[in-house]
């Protein structure tokens, strides 16, 4: 680990003026759940570490116009411990529980969730966020096991973030603020695919603070998300969906399908989602929206097996959500 | 001569109870300390610069910038220009400084540079690995061709089991301290008595020049005997240091990736039965990998080797990643993993209950009356005969629930041990011995046999080991230490309570040979009114002590400890047949080890090996990238082991019975880790249907296999 100045400001004011024009200026500090293992790494080797738990605004969860306000620095236990969430937002409360360790639901935050890097081990090994090697990806002829089956690279990871695909499926927009301003991103333009080793795969610049996760109501729409783990204990999902129902009567006005862990960016599969319009949701229909949602799959050498998971997956999240235990 | 055989199963008042280990409250607690928790004054920390090259010639190493690096004390290069490294992780240099960050920064000032060679990471082809394969000798018994066209049935399948780590809590390292030619050490070692005089031999240095201190440690799993690179250079280092202590243990990804390995095993195996069951012809071509040093053979066909008619072919290849080491019962998992498939599916092919070709084919084992007795214990804990369907059989929606044998032998006599066990005219009761408490509990039955022997409460008793100058004791591996230490501790005691009888014989008014130590008194046999108490005993000693020692001889164990060990586990798992995800149910575990001192750590072994098994089984796997010849997961994040969540139930019996009582002390640590990956196999078999060739059964393989293909 490199040596770093520590600032531990009040305000999210007093942290922005910290913050600089490149990553290697600034880095915010959350939970460090991530950001101490890239550190140790050498993998960010900011100048500067700003925390972020001093400052109270960025924490708590509130009503806000109908729907919720979760701050960045919410834990995940805050998180599933919270009632308006349980009550309204369940795909986000099973994403939150996912997240297979105590010790992570304890310290790690919402904030952190959606700007942890990929966990790709090409990445975490030193090979460059594309695993670019003589111009080549070392991915696609590699061991690529866990890498994505959306995209056409050259980035091939997975975006890591469980939180992601249920905050896009619910229509969430973050709110981020740097010294000169703020601005406000959907959920699902928030992650974007890189297309070269110096550019991230969240659209956050390095002087800006992901500073409020807005939610819009949920009521009378059904959602869930379903993960398919490998394992119980620490361990990341192999593929996971969240759905939205916004429903009529008994049949689908509106659906959102968002797959995560299968692509450098969560996979909205929009296929699936306006073929599911005016269905009812039962056994062959989700299994069939399963079926379209990973149509445009293209698995590489070693990761097929995770088109049918995610298949799987998007019918068991339907069926939940419709309310046929899957 | 003193009697010194173990007193009958119903007289014994300690050993065989359920004894918790004396040494939890202090591990739990934290106050146990570990050598990588001792921070001796002065102290500096070493730090490694490893290849990341799999396979290079090193050209230069510039150590000129590290060395003025303020806080560094020593450098060593370890790999000097010309050495042609053979796996990325070998140790090329050594940094000792006043902080480890200030190590860290040092190292990578560090400037080597290398030619780099072409490099062969995997073996699981055979067909890419060219001239790293070499071919053992073929081995024939009987006319497996012609026994073959006998068969009413063959099975043919390719098998395999991947490289796995050791994954100790506490990586391999020490604190060293070398001033002059003298060293104190502090390593994480299986080997108290004897890792010292290892070092020594690489220090030049007489073997008593060494003295060895371990009180704890965090898993050895049989990767934890020699002194090593980094414990040698750590001495050298403090030497140069003005002989401060340096303190170096292994990072995990360092551990993970050159600390030692157990082998891979794929196999092509044919076998074939008669109608009836009776297995008459094996045929395998096998080839390993533990490593650059290759290594690595499970013995086949395991267990069942009295199949008249076999051909056996191996091949051992050599590849570009750190060594093998022992790791808990070398080589039987995969050959229990090995044999069990095969014969699990070649009961398939005759649509024959696999328990009942295990059963019919026991006579091909040597101990067949135990394997019967065992296999029908584990069916009844399982209730096989009412849970069991045929293949793929047993379903519910998408799960399938299946269930596997596996089965195991061993070894496991005691090693040669000596122990000194002293008389203090207070009443107390010191044993030492050189021997080492790796997590098994070794420390508790020491102490269980010195309190019973002596007729003593065990808090009176206190155990000194994890010392080198104690009596000389074995290294904890192939699961000696048990028989060593309860034999060499049972003779040292009962050597001394005799000196005690001589004493108080003549006291009592009562022959010496007459005496027994029984509840805190020494009284007479058939007689117990006649006696004092052991602290009346001890007072009589006046101003001396009673010092005597036991040693067990391997040659002449006196039926205290013996060897050969038996063992069958039974899995039961469920399979979500959509997803490959695989979840046990329950793995039953079934042993015999002889006379058990303590079945309460004993079960302990058991339980702790049936948790490797699942891991193994199902996740553990070290993924090797040819493109940069890199261990990919050397961490404790993408290396997947269990956690409670992921392990189901586990039962263990103990055949604890007056018969294998007679047998003595056998070893227990290795044999449980043996069968529970060839069960959980064959119960995914069961499960799904197919057969799933290669482990850890990952959803990837477990799909594949249900699509009809060999690979995911
Ligand atoms: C073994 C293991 C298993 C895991 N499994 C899962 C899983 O299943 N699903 C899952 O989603 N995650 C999983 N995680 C990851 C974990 O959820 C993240 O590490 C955690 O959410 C990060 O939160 P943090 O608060 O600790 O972030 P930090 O480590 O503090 O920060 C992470 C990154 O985000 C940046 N950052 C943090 N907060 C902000 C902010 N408010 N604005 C802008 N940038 C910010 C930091 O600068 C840093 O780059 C796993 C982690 C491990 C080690």
């Amino acid at each position: 680990m490199q040596n770093f100045e520590y600032a531990n400001p009040k305000t999210i004011q007093e942290a922005t003026a910290l913050l600089g024009a490149s990553w290697s200026d600034a880095n915010l500090l959350a939970g460090g759940t991530d950001l101490i293992s890239l550190m140790k790494e050498e993998l960010a080797t900011p100048k500067r570490v700003v925390s972020l738990k001093g400052i109270k605004d960025l924490g708590g969860i509130h009503k806000s116009g109908g729907g919720l306000r979760i701050g960045a620095t919410v834990t995940f236990d805050e998180l599933l411990e919270n009632a308006a969430v349980r009550a309204e937002y369940p795909s986000l409360v099973e994403a939150a529980h996912g997240v297979s360790s105590p010790q992570i639901r304890n310290m790690g935050t919402v904030g952190g969730d959606l700007c942890q890097r990929p966990r790709c081990w090409y990445f975490r090994g030193g090979e460059g966020l594309l695993g670019m090697k003589n111009g080549k990806s070392l991915i696609p002829g590699g061991e690529n096991r866990y890498h994505a089956i959306f995209g056409n690279g050259p980035a091939y990871f997975v975006s890591a973030s469980s939180l992601a695909p249920a905050l896009i499926a619910l229509g969430a927009k973050f709110k981020l603020v740097s010294a000169s301003g703020n601005r406000e991103v959907a959920a699902d333009k928030f992650f974007v695919a890189p297309q070269n080793e110096t550019t991230r795969e969240i659209v956050l610049a390095p002087n800006e603070i992901l500073t409020e996760i807005l939610i819009p109501s949920a009521k009378g729409v059904k959602n869930a998300t379903y993960e398919v783990r490998h394992k119980e204990a620490l361990d990341w999902p192999l593929a996971t969906a969240s759905v939205a129902l916004t429903m009529k009567g008994n049949s689908v006005a509106n659906a959102r399908i968002v797959l995560g862990h299968v692509g450098p960016v969560p996979y909205s599969a929009s296929a699936a989602e306006k073929w599911l319009a005016g269905k009812t949701i039962t056994e062959s229909v989700a299994d069939e929206a399963g079926k379209a949602a990973v149509a445009d799959a293209k698995p590489l050498s070693q990761n097929e097996y995770k088109v049918q998971l995610a298949r799987v997956a998007v019918k068991r999240a339907l069926l939940e959500a419709g309310g046929k235990k899957a | 001569m003193p009697d010194y055989s173990w007193p009958p199963m119903e007289k014994r008042r300690i050993v065989g109870k359920r004894t918790s280990r004396l040494d939890g409250p202090d591990k739990a607690s934290g106050k146990a300390k570990y050598p990588s928790d001792l921070n001796p004054p002065g102290l500096l920390h070493a730090v490694m610069l490893t290849s990341p090259h799999a396979h290079a010639r090193v050209k230069t190493v510039d150590i000129a910038a590290a060395k003025k690096f303020p806080g560094v004390t020593a450098i060593r290069v370890i790999s000097g220009p010309g050495t042609e490294v053979q796996w990325a992780g070998t140790e090329i240099a050594i940094v000792a400084a006043t902080s480890e960050a200030i190590a860290r920064d040092a190292v990578a000032l560090i400037k080597v540079d290398y030619e780099v060679l072409p490099h062969v990471v995997r073996e699981d082809d055979l067909g890419k690995v060219g001239n790293r394969a070499k071919a053992a000798g073929e081995q024939v018994t009987g006319d497996p061709d012609a026994a073959f066209k006998e068969a009413d049935a063959i099975s043919e399948n390719l098998y395999s089991i991947p490289v796995i780590t050791h994954c100790c809590l506490e990586p391999h390292g020490q604190v060293i301290a070398m001033k002059g030619d003298k060293v104190d050490y502090w390593p994480s070692t299986q080997a108290v008595s004897t890792v010292g005089g290892d070092l020594a031999k690489y220090l030049e240095i007489p073997a008593s020049n060494v003295h060895v201190q371990m009180d704890y440690m965090g898993g050895g799993f049989g990767g934890k005997f020699p002194a090593d690179r980094w414990g040698v250079e750590s001495a050298q280092l403090s030497k140069e240091s003005g002989g401060r202590p340096v303190k170096m243990f292994l990072d995990r990804e360092t551990e993970l990736t050159i600390a030692g390995v157990r082998p891979s095993a794929f196999a092509n195996i044919k076998i074939g039965a008669k109608k009836d069951g009776t297995i008459i012809a094996w045929q395998s071509q096998s080839w390993a990998s533990g490593g650059f040093g290759g290594g690595g053979m499970p013995p086949l066909p395991y267990v069942f080797n009295k199949i008249p008619n076999y051909r056996l072919n191996h091949t051992a290849v050599s590849i570009n990643a750190g060594s093998a080491r022992a790791w808990r019962a070398p080589n039987n998992p995969q050959a229990s993993f090995l044999t069990c498939s095969a014969i699990d599916d070649l009961a398939a092919k005759l649509n024959m209950d696999p328990l009942d070709m295990f059963l019919k084919n026991v006579g091909l084992t040597i101990r067949p009356d135990t394997y019967r007795l065992q296999l029908n214990k584990a069916a009844e804990m399982i209730e096989w005969k009412k849970n069991w369907r045929p293949r793929g059989q047993n379903k519910d929606g998408y799960m399938r629930r299946g269930l596997g044998i596996g089965i195991s032998t061993w070894g496991g006599a005691g090693h040669a041990s000596k122990a000194r066990t002293t008389i203090h005219p207070d009443g107390s009761v010191e044993v030492e011995l050189g021997s080492q408490d790796i997590g098994s509990g070794t420390r508790t039955v020491i102490s269980m046999v010195a309190a019973e022997t002596l007729g003593l409460p065990i808090s009176m008793i206190k155990v000194k080991i994890g010392d080198n100058l104690y009596p000389v004791s074995g290294p904890s591996g192939g699961s000696t230490t048990v028989g060593g230490v309860s034999s060499s501790t049972r003779k040292a005691a009962v050597n001394a309570l005799q000196k005690l009888y001589d004493i108080v014989g003549p006291i009592l008014n009562a022959p010496p040979d007459r005496l027994e130590a029984v509840d805190g008194k020494i009284r007479m046999i058939g007689n117990p009114d006649k006696g004092m108490s052991w602290q009346q005993a001890c007072q009589k000693l006046g101003v001396n002590t009673i010092t005597e020692m036991g040693e067990n001889d391997t040659k002449r164990t006196e039926g205290l400890n013996t060897g050969g060990a038996s063992g069958i586990q039974m899995a039961d798992v469920s399979v979500d047949i959509e997803t490959g995800v695989v979840k046990m149910n329950k793995l039953v575990a079934v042993h015999d080890c002889g006379l058990v001192i303590n079945p309460k750590t004993a079960e302990s072994q058991v339980l702790g090996a049936c948790i490797m098994s699942v891991c193994s089984a199902l996740m553990e796997e070290r993924v090797m990238d040819q493109q940069t010849g890199r261990v990919l997961n050397a961490d404790m994040e993408f290396y997947k082991l269990a956690g409670i969540a992921d392990i189901g139930d586990i039962v263990v019996h103990m055949d604890i019975t007056p018969d294998n009582d007679k047998r003595g002390v056998i070893g227990l640590g290795e044999p449980p880790a043996v069968p529970g990956v060839a069960a959980i196999a064959n119960a995914v078999a069961n499960a799904i249907g197919v057969r799933v060739p290669s482990v850890p059964l990952i959803p990837s393989r477990v799909l594949a296999a249900l699509n009809g293909r060999r690979n995911a």
